[in-house]
C-alpha cells in the first residue's frame, strides 16, 4: 500500500503491467527518456527497457496507426498523446481503422489497444491544452472511454483497459493528475470498465460527472450535504459502455438530474445524460433536467478560463434550481 | 527519367537472367490469368447488379502477383481496395474478395492463419498498419515480413510519410509497394507529385528506393524479393515503385473518357503484363492455345463456384451488425437491437 496521486498510480499501473506481460509496450512523444510531459510514464523506460518503452516522432496518425498494427500482430500497445488538443491527427485512424477492424474482420483482426491522453484545462496551459471533446470518442462506434477521477480508479481502470481486448481511448483529467492521494494496492487489481460509482448516497437529487469535475461535484455535493440536501454523487468512469442501470436508478430515487461535464455544450455527453433520463425516466422527474457545461467556444486561456470550466458554485446552483423546481 | 528494372523487355526477350525457373513462370503465369479472369468477373457481375462499385486491376497483374509471390506464406499484407490479385494470391480467397464487393463484411473474415488484412478502402491510412506488425514480428522474435500496396494518390497523403519515417526509423521488416499506374481518378501521376520518379522519395527517409517496371512480372518478383531478404534480415524496409497503368476506370462508377484519351489507353494495353510473358512462354516453348484455354475455364469454374456461395450465403443479420463491434455485446448495443427489434415490431 503507498499513497499516490493520480499521476503516480497511473505509473504504478503501467509498471505493473509491464513486468506481468510481455506484449505489453509503451509507445509516444517523450514517454521514455522524459517519462512523459506529465511524467506518468517516469522511469519507465530505464527499467524495461527502450523496446518496450518507446519514445516516437511527432506523429499522432503514426502513434495511433502504429499501435493498431501492433495489436493486431498480438502486441498490446499503450499509446501516449500528450494532449487531447494534438489527438485530433490520430483521431483519422482511430474513427477508420482502430474502430472498426473487428467488424470489418468479423472478430478475425482485433485491436486490444490503449490510447492515454491527458485532457482538460485548469492548469493555464497554451492553445490546444486544455480541450474536453470527449464526445468525438463516444461518438465514435467500435471505441471505449474511460475517465478516472482518483488514484485508485486511475489504476484499476487503466490495467482494466490494458487487458480489454477491445480498444479504449483512457482520458486522464490534467488538472487532477497531482490533486489528490488515496492509499493505493501495490498488487495488480482491475476497476471494471462499464461500472459507475455510487460515491455518496442521498435521496433529493443526483449530481451525475466524471474525470476532472469529480472535484467540483464532490465540493458541491459536500456543501449541499452540510445544509441537509441528499446528494446521490455518481462517478460514471467510463462513458462508453455507459452504466445506464445505475444512473436510471438513481434518478428514480431522487427525480432531480444534474449532469456535470467539462466539454462543450452542444451535442456533449451530458446530452446524452438528459436524452437517457428523458427516454427511460420522464415521469421519475421531479424538475428539468439540469446540465452544467463548459460552453460551445474554444477554451478561454488562462486569465478567462474560469469562465468556461464548470465549478462547484455552478454545480451548487444548478442543483438548487433543481431542488427548487 | 531512370531506367526501370527490368527483366523481361515488352517482347517477352531475357534482358537479364531470370529469377525464377519455367515452372514457377508458368505458375505465375497461371495465376495472372485466374486474377484476370476474376477481374473481367466482377466489372460483369457489377454491370448486372450483383456485386457494388468495383476497382478494376486489369493490367497491374504483374505488379501484384510479382510481388506476392516473393513473400513467405506467413508474411503479413496490408493491402487497398484495388489490390484482390495480391491478396487472392497471399491465400484470401475468392470468396471472401467476392462477399466484399457484395456488401458483406463476412468477406472481411479470411481463414484463420491468412495473414492477410481485409482491404483497406480509405487511401494511404493502412501503410502504417503494415509499419505496426512487422514491428510487432520483430518484437516477438519473429522474422516475418509485412508487404504493403498503395497507389501513387497514397503518396500524397501525410499518412505515407509517417509510415515510410516510422518504418526506416525503427528498421521494420516492412516492404512498401507503390503501384504507380499513372492515375488517381482523374489526377495524372505528374500532377501527383513533382518529384521526378516515386522510388527517389525513400532517399529522404533513409531507406533504399526501387524504380521497377511494373509490367515485368519477374522485375517485380525480384524487386520484392530483394526487398523481403534484407528486411528478414534486419536490414529494414524498402520503398518499391511499380510502373505500370490503370487500363480500366477508377471503378465501375468512374468515367476515364473525362480526363484520358483512348490512344493512351492503347498504348498501354499493347505493354500488357499478361501477354510479356506468354510471349516469353511460347518462345520457350512453354505455351499452347490448349493450356490458355484449360487456365481461363479452370478459373472461370473457381469463380462461378465462388459467386454461387457467395450469392447463397443469407444476408448478415442484426446480431451480425451489432455482434461485430466488440468482443462481448455491450448494454448500449444490446438496448440498440432490441430497438431495432422493436421497431420492426419483431419485439
Amino acid at each position: 500500500m503507498a499513497e499516490l496521486n493520480v499521476a503516480q498510480a497511473l505509473n504504478a499501473a503501467l509498471d505493473t503491467a509491464l513486468a506481468a506481460d510481455p506484449q505489453v509496450m509503451l509507445l509516444g512523444e517523450d514517454v521514455g527518456r522524459t517519462g512523459g510531459v506529465f511524467r506518468v510514464t517516469d522511469g519507465l523506460q530505464r527499467k524495461h527497457g527502450e523496446a518496450r518503452v518507446v519514445d516516437t516522432p511527432v506523429a499522432e496518425s503514426g502513434i495511433v496507426g502504429a499501435a493498431l498494427g501492433l495489436a493486431i500482430g498480438g502486441m498490446r500497445p499503450v499509446a501516449e498523446i500528450q494532449f487531447l488538443g494534438f489527438a485530433y491527427p490520430g483521431y483519422d485512424q482511430l474513427v477508420s481503422h482502430v474502430g472498426r477492424i473487428r467488424h470489418r474482420s468479423r472478430h478475425r483482426f482485433t485491436a486490444p489497444l490503449v490510447v492515454r491522453i491527458p485532457y482538460g484545462g485548469g492548469i493555464g496551459a497554451a492553445e490546444h491544452h486544455s480541450e474536453s471533446t470527449e464526445a468525438v470518442f463516444t461518438h465514435t462506434p467500435g471505441l471505449k472511454v474511460v475517465v478516472p477521477s482518483r488514484p485508485y480508479d486511475a489504476k484499476g481502470l487503466l490495467l482494466a483497459a490494458i487487458e480489454d481486448p477491445d480498444p479504449v481511448v483512457f482520458l486522464e483529467p490534467i488538472r487532477s493528475y497531482r490533486a489528490v492521494r488515496e492509499d493505493i494496492p501495490d498488487e495488480a487489481y482491475t476497476v471494471a470498465l462499464g461500472e459507475a460509482a455510487v460515491e455518496q448516497e442521498g435521496g433529493d437529487v443526483t449530481i451525475v460527472a466524471y474525470g476532472a469535475a469529480m472535484r467540483d461535484a464532490r465540493a458541491a455535493a459536500a456543501d449541499l450535504a452540510a445544509t441537509g440536501v441528499g446528494v446521490d454523487l455518481i462517478d460514471l468512469r467510463t462513458l462508453v459502455p455507459l452504466d445506464a442501470a445505475t444512473v436510471l436508478e438513481s434518478i428514480e430515487k431522487t427525480g432531480r438530474l444534474v449532469v456535470v461535464q467539462e466539454g462543450h455544450r452542444t451535442a456533449g455527453f451530458a446530452a446524452e445524460l438528459a436524452a437517457l433520463a428523458a427516454e427511460r425516466a420522464l415521469y421519475s422527474l421531479a424538475a428539468p433536467v439540469e446540465r452544467v457545461t463548459g460552453w460551445d467556444t474554444v477554451v478561454p486561456l488562462r486569465r478567462a478560463e474560469h469562465h468556461y470550466i464548470p465549478d462547484a458554485a455552478r454545480i451548487m446552483a444548478a442543483a438548487r434550481r433543481a431542488l427548487d423546481a | 527519367m531512370p531506367e526501370p528494372l527490368r527483366i523481361l523487355d515488352p517482347d517477352g526477350r531475357l534482358v537479364a537472367a531470370s529469377p525464377l525457373d519455367s515452372a514457377e513462370i508458368r505458375r505465375l503465369y497461371g495465376a495472372m490469368v485466374a486474377a484476370r479472369t476474376y477481374d473481367r468477373k466482377c466489372t460483369a457481375l457489377q454491370r448486372q447488379g450483383r456485386l457494388a462499385t468495383y476497382a478494376s486491376f486489369e493490367g497491374q497483374e504483374a505488379a501484384q502477383i510479382g510481388t506476392a509471390a516473393a513473400l513467405r506464406p506467413d508474411d503479413w499484407m496490408v493491402a487497398s481496395y484495388r489490390d484482390a490479385a495480391a491478396m487472392w494470391f497471399h491465400g484470401y480467397p475468392w470468396l471472401n474478395l467476392l462477399l466484399g464487393r457484395t456488401g458483406d463484411e463476412r468477406g472481411g473474415s479470411p481463414p484463420e492463419g491468412v495473414p492477410v488484412l481485409p482491404p483497406s478502402i480509405t487511401v494511404g491510412a493502412h501503410m502504417i498498419h503494415a509499419v505496426g506488425l512487422a514491428w510487432a514480428a520483430t518484437l516477438q522474435g519473429e522474422d516475418r515480413v509485412a508487404i504493403t500496396y498503395f497507389g501513387d494518390g497514397a503518396t500524397s497523403e501525410g499518412d505515407f510519410h509517417e509510415a515510410m519515417n516510422f518504418a526506416a526509423v525503427y528498421a521494420t521488416p516492412t516492404v512498401f509497394v507503390c503501384q504507380n499506374n499513372g492515375w488517381a481518378i482523374s489526377l495524372p501521376r505528374e500532377r501527383q507529385t513533382a518529384s521526378a520518379t516515386i522510388a527517389q522519395k525513400a532517399d529522404a527517409y533513409g531507406m533504399p528506393g526501387v524504380y521497377v517496371d511494373g509490367n515485368d512480372l519477374l522485375a517485380c518478383h525480384a524487386a520484392a524479393a530483394d526487398a523481403a531478404a534484407l528486411a528478414r534480415q534486419g536490414g529494414g524496409p524498402t520503398l518499391i515503385e511499380a510502373v505500370t497503368y490503370r487500363v480500366g476506370p477508377h471503378t465501375t462508377a468512374d468515367d476515364p473518357g473525362r480526363y484520358r484519351t483512348d490512344d493512351e489507353v492503347e498504348e498501354w494495353r499493347d505493354r500488357d503484363p499478361l501477354e510479356r510473358v506468354r510471349r516469353h512462354l511460347e518462345a520457350a516453348g512453354e505455351w499452347d492455345p490448349a493450356w490458355q484455354q484449360q487456365l481461363e475455364e479452370e478459373a472461370s469454374a473457381d469463380l462461378e463456384a465462388a459467386v454461387a456461395e457467395a450469392e447463397e450465403l443469407e444476408p448478415p443479420g442484426p446480431g451480425d451488425v451489432f455482434g461485430g463491434m466488440f468482443a462481448d455485446l455491450p448494454g448500449h448495443l444490446a438496448e440498440q437491437r432490441r430497438l431495432l427489434a422493436r421497431d420492426r415490431g419483431e419485439g
